[in-house]
């Protein structure tokens, strides 16, 4: 039992840190702000996401569970308000210039 | 060499990198943000050394606070042309980094010659922890065994906001600090500064209780408490108090002079300057670090804020 | 190559460049910067010395902890004032280095705040 959930545990993370690599990529190779705006959201959240779920199993009680989930979701929420306003805050620029 | 050891040089390679980023790059905005990234890799470094309190505390105040005091800064310094003639020398440089390497192979040398038998005081600690009945090792340090520190520590905070309100100018005198900070009332930031604080206030209440008998504690919560404050200021719901007002000052003073309070009892109950009688030592920690969260929330959020600005008109 | 040893090494590279970074940079934000750039070296190396002490079931000695926790919040109010500091300077003077060149015209402060 205990090594399905390690087994699902180093999948999850492992495919988590992959989008959090393309995500990265991304911020590398792409041109400007919007597009590598887009490349960081995607990639971030996904890649908590698969984090925490890989995370679950090893997580003791419910409890605990909820306390990973409710990371996920701040991170969520935190992430998409910040690229909303950088977004903003570069489409003006653009439109200044 | 096991897979932990190299974990933990790849992860001490990249703060290293960042660090030297951080040092050498052009812009000040860069450095800031720099910065930020290198705290939080220090913290997940302090969590591999097993002081899960002290990550908390690195994150929240050491990457988390200190970051948005420095981008604030470095985004109002943007328009300062540096003075070419006061960049460094090639002596100044050579000089600079014979000190450094001196420095720094001093206590590379220290860490390797560190002696095998190791004096730790963590037995004292869990041998007397029936004195306070708390579970966490690191509040019963600071909360009982080395409370006059942390007493002495709320001191300083006092004393670093007098000394930042102090640098107002004469117009400014007890006003508000900071500009009066305007956002789209419907846009996302003010919908941010709405949905955040509730969750952000129960979390930072949850993290000063918790830290009676697990990670966690007055320092961490009160730095959660004072950034969702600042969150609803810098989405303009709501505006920085004037720093003339009473009310704002009793709470500033309201930690270290409860501690106080409690420490000159302790003086006339008999046994000495903070010492807590037995059966009232768990409620007696509980209501200092109850002022003391909210000292130093209102201190922090008081602090990133700055000098006053803005005058009130009596 | 034990945890101890490479982060204990790691304290001390931190404290070496923010040292470099405190001397050679002129700019004071920069300074500022350094400066707890070589704080955080220093509680590395609390933190390595605690480590050192695990014992009786935990895994740091706890009063190194203490003290690295009440060094990280003076450190962050001293940073603040030095940062209030400098902003003040740069409203008087309108430079953000300590440059001994010609000296200051004094300026009033502008009314109203």
């Amino acid at each position: 039992m205990s090594l399905a959930r390690d087994i699902v545990t180093i999948a999850a993370v492992s495919a988590g840190a992959f989008f959090f690599l393309a995500g990265t990529v991304g911020l590398l190779r792409f041109p400007d702000t919007l597009t590598r705006l887009h490349a960081l959201t995607k990639a971030d959240n996904l890649g908590l996401g698969l984090v925490v779920l890989g995370l679950l199993p090893q997580a003791g009680s419910l409890r605990d569970g909820l306390k990973l989930v409710s990371i996920w979701l701040l991170g969520l929420l935190a992430g998409a308000t910040v690229s909303q306003l950088i977004a903003r805050t570069a489409r003006r620029r653009e439109t200044a210039r | 060499m096991s897979i932990a050891t190299l974990f933990e040089i790849v992860l001490v390679a990249v703060m290293l990198g960042l660090g030297i980023w951080t040092i050498t790059v052009r812009e000040t905005y860069s450095a800031a943000v720099g910065f930020i990234a290198y705290g939080l890799l220090v913290a997940l470094i302090w969590v591999r050394l097993d002081a899960v309190d002290v990550a908390l505390t690195e994150a929240a105040i050491g990457g988390g606070l200190s970051g948005v005091l420095l981008l604030g800064a470095a985004a109002r310094l943007r328009g300062a042309e540096p003075r070419a003639a006061t960049a460094p020398g090639k002596a100044t440089r050579a000089a600079a980094a014979a000190v450094s390497v001196l420095t720094a192979a001093a206590l590379a040398t220290a860490v390797l010659l560190l002696p095998d038998s190791v004096p730790t005081l963590a037995p004292t600690v869990v041998a007397n922890a029936w004195a306070t009945s708390l579970a966490n090792p690191v509040t019963n340090v600071l909360m009982a065994f080395r409370a006059m520190d942390t007493m002495l520590e709320k001191v300083v905070l006092l004393l670093a906001i007098i000394g930042v309100w102090s640098l107002a100018s004469d117009n400014a005198w007890g006003g508000r600090p900071g500009p009066r900070h305007q956002a789209d009332p419907q846009g996302i930031l003010v919908f941010l500064a709405r949905l955040l604080p509730p969750i952000g206030i129960v979390i930072g209440i949850y993290i000063f209780w918790t830290g009676a008998n697990h990670p966690g504690g007055a320092f961490q919560g009160g730095a959660i408490l004072a950034s969702m404050w600042l969150l609803a200021v810098m989405a303009g719901l709501t505006d920085m108090p004037p720093v003339s007002s009473r009310w704002l000052r009793f709470v500033l003073v309201a930690g270290p002079g409860l501690f106080l309070l409690v420490g000159i009892f302790g003086l006339w109950l008999g046994p000495g300057f903070l010492a807590y009688p037995r059966t009232l030592a768990k409620p007696l920690i509980l209501g200092i670090e109850v002022a003391m969260v909210l000292t130093i929330a209102a201190t922090l959020g008081l602090l990133l804020a700055g000098a006053p600005e803005r005058s009130v008109r009596r | 190559m034990s945890t101890v040893t490479v982060f204990g090494l790691c304290a001390a590279a931190a404290v070496g460049f923010g040292l470099y970074g405190l001397i050679t940079n002129p700019q004071l934000l920069r300074k500022i910067i350094a400066f707890n750039l070589l704080g955080s070296g220093v509680f590395l190396l609390f933190g390595v010395v605690g480590r050192r002490g695990e014992a009786a079931g935990i895994g740091n000695d706890p009063v190194p902890q203490a003290f690295v926790i009440t060094g990280v919040v003076v450190a962050f109010s001293a940073t603040a004032l030095a940062i209030a500091l400098l902003l003040r300077l740069f409203q008087a003077d309108g430079s953000t280095t300590l440059g001994s060149g010609t000296p200051p015209s004094v300026r009033s402060d502008p009314p109203g705040g």
